[in-house]
């Protein structure tokens, strides 16, 4: 499904390398996490995969089912598959929750070359998707994410994800910010998104969130690089003792 | 003193133009006023943010394009039309008003002004609004307006009065000046739209008595030539409520100024605006609300979109008289620059003598925000789309002003299709 080869990012106005050689293979309908300390460059592995302005990248692949992505425009990649839940979903004043949801889904169909949906599709396709993460009519009709809770942003990124059906859903820190009961529920609905044709990589700080989502493989990240990675047992591993050990010494990549 | 050049400029100007022959007084007062205090120039304080040379040029540019085709915006919304031709009020394409509560009458077809209530009331509000600042503009328009709506309102008017403005490039320069009388307990929605002419100067002079309520849309210009120069003079009597909202989407020179005056208790007023244009595009709202009442509110919204080079002007002021006590005054301008070559300049001024009021401004220039415009592209949506969603989303403000949520929706559809 994805396929990264020795990815080097910079950021674009100071010469800072940040992704320093990334590798990884993601299969279809597998899940991967990546776990690291703060600083180790997770957030902007993802920003760089879903094409945001600000990096370099100075060298390596990156492909989508083989397509190379990092050609690509942001939209582009969308409609390619590639889907990206913000750890911090921005709010947009202005534009209503509903008409962001029905252009972003139209846009995609169109770029596709499938018919777009009429408005009464649309309103039965988002009503069955929102009663799932329980996300009522008011919030639907607000403007996207603007007075959301930190919960309700993160179960709107959700039930986007759940709208546009993407086959590379990567997921930063989705964890971030939630309580119990809100991440119960964002995590019913990414596993009810689980499928052999749909592959996740979820980006997170604590082994916490991947107790409701079971990773197939676990990745450490340390400045830039992945430089363990193994079953779920290697998250646990991390909840109890820590990024130390594993930072002093081993450096096996991948 | 009134410079030389100007005067002349102004003699050459008035030499044209030929004073309608109805008997309102005040039209030979307007004259000898503006010939007092001259024509505008860049040099006058309210004039500094926008040259004026345009407006008082002897003969307008004439523009090939300006067409006469009315807006289908608001066809088929069952409003009442009454059409303007060259500045001429057109009854065969008019619609007969057929409503009692509604006295109407083109101010051409005035005859007897003697006995109509038109003859107090022309130009009166447009004199108020001459202090403390002239707007030699609006004068030249009262003293030789060729026409206009003058209408009494003795009611609830459900259905909106559309006033189109048709034009030829036969009469470039067109003044048409309306006057609008809402009796006690009356409510009106006025829409305007259409080209007018090459250069437009309007007048609308809008008295709103107790406990009345008037709804003011305007649409100005689809054309990119058009110069216009429009004064919008309104008192409100005691709970009474003024709501004006005007939309510019193209155009070279557009001056519009709102002149407010709340004199009754428990008064609403809102003006509100949104603009867009780009390249020689020059946008200016110069708005002047004056509290002389207690327990009023008065809000000012205006948004401008600029780019390529487009300059935008907000003047902005609010008056706070001795014995206005709890006013409430908001005053809001904002621009949205898509580009490092577009211009916003912006003068909010409070001006208050009263000790228990609230009163706020603020003044925003800023460009389309990445982070957004990111997130919007990360779903698929793209780029010009995502700026499209953008931008109606800053007017968004603006556009929820109006009243009529029916009108609000087809103004968006309309900005849609002009995006």
């Amino acid at each position: 499904m994805l396929k990264i080869r020795n990815l080097k990012v910079s950021l674009e106005e100071e010469n800072k390398e940040i992704l320093k050689g990334v590798n990884l293979d993601i299969n279809p309908g597998s899940v991967h996490a990546i776990m690291g300390p703060n600083g180790s460059g997770k957030s902007t592995l993802s920003y760089v995969l879903s094409g945001k302005n600000g990096y370099r990248v100075s060298e390596g692949t990156v492909t989508l089912e083989d397509e190379d992505v990092l050609d690509l425009e942001p939209e582009e990649r969308a409609a390619a598959g590639l889907f990206l839940a913000f750890q911090y979903p921005v709010e947009i004043p202005g534009v209503g929750n509903m008409t962001f949801l029905r252009t972003a889904i139209n846009s995609q169909r169109k770029a596709r070359g499938e018919s777009e949906l009429s408005a009464a599709e649309f309103l039965k396709l988002i009503r069955a998707k929102a009663n799932d993460l329980k996300i009522d009519a008011e919030m639907l009709k607000r403007p996207v994410n603007v007075g959301f809770s930190g919960g309700e942003k993160k179960r709107n990124e959700i039930l986007q994800m759940a709208l546009l059906e993407p086959k590379m859903c990567i997921l930063d820190e989705t964890d971030s910010g939630l309580d119990v009961d809100a991440m119960k529920l964002v995590a019913m609905g990414v596993n009810a998104l689980r499928d052999a044709g749909r592959s996740f990589l979820v980006i997170t700080h604590y082994q916490r969130l991947l107790n409701h989502i079971k990773p197939d493989f676990v990745h450490i990240m340390a400045d830039g690089k992945i430089i363990k990675s193994g079953s779920a047992e290697l998250a646990l591993k991390v909840e109890n003792s820590g990024y130390s050990d594993l930072l002093d010494g081993d450096t096996n990549g991948s | 003193m009134v410079p030389d050049k100007t005067s002349d400029q102004l003699l050459k100007l008035i030499s044209r133009l030929d004073l309608p022959k109805d008997s309102l007084p005040i039209r030979k007062e307007a004259l000898e006023n503006i010939k007092r205090v001259g024509l505008p120039s860049k040099r006058d304080e309210y004039w500094k943010y926008t040259d004026p040379k345009r407006f008082c040029e002897p003969f307008p540019k004439v523009s090939e394009r300006i067409k006469s085709d009315q807006l289908p915006l608001f066809e088929d919304f069952g409003a009442i039309k009454l059409v303007f031709t060259d500045g001429i009020f057109d009854p065969k394409k008019s619609d007969s008003l057929g409503d009692d509560k509604l006295q109407f009458e083109p101010l051409s077809q005035l005859s007897h002004m003697d006995d109509s209530w038109l003859s107090d009331f022309y130009g009166t509000l447009e004199c108020r609004g001459q202090k403390p600042v002239h707007r030699p503009m609006a004068m030249l328009n009262t003293s030789c307006a060729t026409d206009g709506v003058t209408l009494l309102v003795n009611g609830v008017i459900t259905k909106p009065i559309h006033i189109i403005y048709n034009s030829s490039p036969a009469n470039p320069d067109v003044k048409i000046h309306h006057c609008i009388k809402l009796s006690s307990g009356s409510s009106l929605t006025v829409i305007e739209s259409g080209e007018a002419s090459s250069r437009f100067n309007k007048v609308l002079e809008v008295d709103i008595s107790k406990e009345s309520s008037f709804n003011h849309i305007s649409i100005q210009s689809n054309t990119d030539d058009q110069i216009v120069s429009s004064h919008l003079f309104s008192q409100l009597a005691e709970k009474s409520s003024l709501k004006s909202f005007t939309l510019t989407t193209s155009g070279v020179l557009y001056r519009n100024e709102h002149i407010v005056n709340l004199d009754g208790n428990n008064g609403v007023a809102h003006v509100a605006a949104a603009a867009l244009g780009k390249r020689k595009f020059h946008h200016d709202d110069t708005v002047f609300v004056t509290h002389n009442a207690e327990n009023c509110e008065s809000r000012q919204v205006f948004k401008k979109v600029l780019e390529d080079g487009a300059h935008g002007v907000f003047q902005g002021k609010i008056l706070v008289n001795p014995g206005a006590q709890k006013t409430d005054g908001y005053q809001i301008s904002q621009s949205l620059l898509l580009d490092d070559k577009s211009q916003f300049l912006a003068k909010p001024e409070l001006e208050i003598y009263a000790d228990d009021v609230v009163c706020s401004h603020g003044s925003t220039s800023g460009a389309i925000d990445e982070e957004s415009l990111f997130y919007l592209r990360s779903r698929g949506i793209s780029e010009p789309k995502a700026r499209e969603l953008l931008i109606l989303a800053f007017l968004a403000e603006a556009i929820d002003e109006i009243e009529d949520k029916n009108i609000s929706k087809k103004i968006l559809e309309y900005l849609e299709t002009r995006l």
